[in-house]
């Protein structure tokens, strides 16, 4: 427990001395989608019976929240090795249980830190939307499983180049295809195929309908569940392989 | 106390230990000597849970490190070869982190990190970010934090590789003192000073093999008293010879010019292994006999040393 709490608490410290650039960096992309996606179009658009930035700011929650969470995987190669600073952990008497949940739960408050950026910032649109127990629910879970595996994936990358090469592999379609700027529908049937393999698919769903105070999408919440555990395990096995 | 029996580690084809068998008493200063590439940080890392062992066994106060892994690890401190700070936190936040990650209450925290930047020098620059401080101060922030928890035995690699003379000296006044307060300590190191003045006892690394342990003097024994060099057409030789008389003799034949010294370590090590310890980078060829000009030693009872 001391262990988990060290290295949270490690993440928090840093978060705080760059809190200022931190947010403003959370506050940016969304910001520029709002304002050219939704503000100029405005509400002529109407999808699945919604005005379009309705149905956007779900969407960017869920972005976000798994950019933001999955963004620790970058600072977990810097400290590793660049800094060395992975070496300060692995000396010390924690578990690996320790180690993956500290650095977890510290891309899931960088991922919660953003939701409320985008929240705020979507207030001026004046756009109406349910954030109950159910919309929490799903941002906390998408942001655990992407949290979890940028643990998973910065323990077995060779190098901070491959790092951003998985980022911009994986992350960034999957930030623009998954069901965050327009409904799944529109694109051919293997596409959509394709597309609900994606966790981030059932997170923007799920906290759509949450938002749009429709009822509760429990099975795209169990199926992030389900992977956000696979997730966590694999980051288990994959610190346990760190060591050379 | 530190127990090593037949440490082997390969890495692929590299072998960079090959069956090395040591025991360190509680309270003994122990400086491990060898060459750039001789394993010296491999064995610290398996010692301290680092790197993977490859085979052998090894035990830290009794516990060993694979079967009782924590409780191993809850006996050692470890200030690593290159700098691993927090370069975004503070002084002070590194240490309270690491306090923490050995499960030390609040107020020793507190305490402990008071006491500690008290003893090394640095109370006034607790809250300053580890970015801006200078190489030196850096590393004496890492012997603090590997302090903190009040660690038994203390891995110490390379601890003053890169400082200038005048640090140095500090920082071997500082591990005096760390001995002096009750811990063992395991030095790597590839300055001759550095082991001839801090150590009780040194270890000869080379290759993965230790070649001899000893404690200095009894290494220096080996040698001879008397070491002479001097410079023929070929290059640098070293002679040695059990007493002064003995030396002058042929001194007085030597052409070129000579120096005569003391033996040091260095020369115990050549003798031993067929090569310096200090090699200048990038330079591993062997050394038969003599010496080549420019890692020679050439001052009068100094300690010789290479370049950098
Ligand atoms: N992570 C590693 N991967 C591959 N080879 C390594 C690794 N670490 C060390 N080595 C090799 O093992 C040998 C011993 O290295 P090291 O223990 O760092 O020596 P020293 O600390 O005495 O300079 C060297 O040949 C080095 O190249
Ligand atoms: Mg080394």
């Amino acid at each position: 427990m001391n262990g988990f709490i060290a290295v949270y608490l490690r993440e928090m410290l840093i978060l705080k001395h760059r809190l200022k650039r931190q947010l403003a960096g959370m506050a940016v992309s969304p910001l520029l989608y709002l304002i050219a996606f939704g503000y100029a179009m405005g509400d002529s658009v109407q999808i699945e019976g919604v005005g379009y930035l309705q149905f956007l700011i779900p969407g960017l929650v869920a972005m976000s929240s798994m950019t933001q969470s999955f963004g620790i995987a970058t600072d977990i190669n810097v400290a590793r090795f660049y800094w060395h600073i992975f070496e300060e952990f692995q000396a010390a008497p924690i578990s690996n249980v320790a180690y993956v949940g500290g650095e977890v739960l510290a891309g899931m408050t960088r991922a919660l830190l953003a939701v409320g950026v985008i929240l705020i910032l979507g207030l001026p649109f004046g756009v109406m939307l349910q954030y109950g127990p159910v919309f929490w629910l799903t941002v906390i879970l998408n942001s655990f499983t992407f949290a979890s595996l940028a643990v998973a994936l910065a323990m077995l990358v060779k190098s901070h180049a491959d790092q951003s090469l998985l980022t911009s592999f994986v992350i960034t379609p999957m930030a623009f295809l998954g069901g965050t700027f327009f409904p799944l529908e529109r694109l051919p049937v293997w596409a959509q195929k394709v597309l609900q393999a994606l966790p981030l698919t059932h997170a923007s769903g799920a906290i759509r309908t949450a938002a749009l105070g429709g009822p509760p999408d429990w099975r795209g919440i169990l199926l992030l569940a389900g992977v956000g555990a696979v997730f966590f395990a694999g980051a288990l096995m994959t610190v346990k392989q760190a060591r050379d | 106390m530190i127990k090593i029996e037949d440490l082997r580690k390969s890495y692929g084809k590299t072998r960079a230990l090959s069956g090395i068998d040591l025991h360190v008493p509680a309270g003994e200063l122990f400086a491990y000597l060898g060459p750039n590439g001789a394993g010296k940080t491999t064995t610290i890392r398996i010692l301290t849970g680092l790197t993977r062992l490859g085979q052998g066994r090894a035990a830290l106060n009794g516990h060993d490190i694979v079967r009782a892994s924590l409780a191993a690890k809850r006996q050692c401190g470890l200030v690593p070869q290159q700098v691993n700070l927090d370069s975004e936190l503070t002084v002070q936040e590194n240490l309270d982190i690491h306090g923490r990650l050995f499960s030390m209450a609040a107020t020793a925290r507190r305490s402990r990190i008071h006491e500690l930047l008290d003893y090394v020098n640095l109370l006034d620059r607790r809250d300053s970010l580890v970015k801006h401080l200078s190489g030196g101060m850096k590393r004496r922030v890492m012997l603090a934090r590997a302090l903190m928890h009040q660690p038994r035995i203390l891995f110490l690699d390379e601890p003053t590789v890169g400082l200038d003379a005048q640090i140095r000296r500090r920082i071997w006044a500082l591990i005096k003192k760390i001995q002096q307060d009750g811990a063992t300590i395991f030095l790597t190191t590839h300055y001759i000073e550095e082991a001839e003045f801090l150590a009780d006892r040194v270890a000869f690394l080379d290759e993965g093999r230790i070649k001899a342990v000893d404690t200095p003097a009894v290494l220096m024994k080996g040698v001879g008293q008397w070491a002479m060099d001097w410079l023929s057409d070929k290059g640098m030789h070293t002679d040695y010879f059990p007493d002064r008389e003995a030396a002058v003799q042929p001194a007085g034949t030597a052409k070129n010019g000579f120096t005569l010294r003391r033996v040091n370590l260095e020369d115990a090590f050549l003798m031993l292994t067929g090569k310096k310890v200090a090699v200048p980078a990038g330079d591993d060829k062997r050394l038969h006999g003599g010496s080549s000009a420019h890692a020679a030693h050439t001052s009068h009872g100094g300690h010789g040393k290479g370049g950098h």
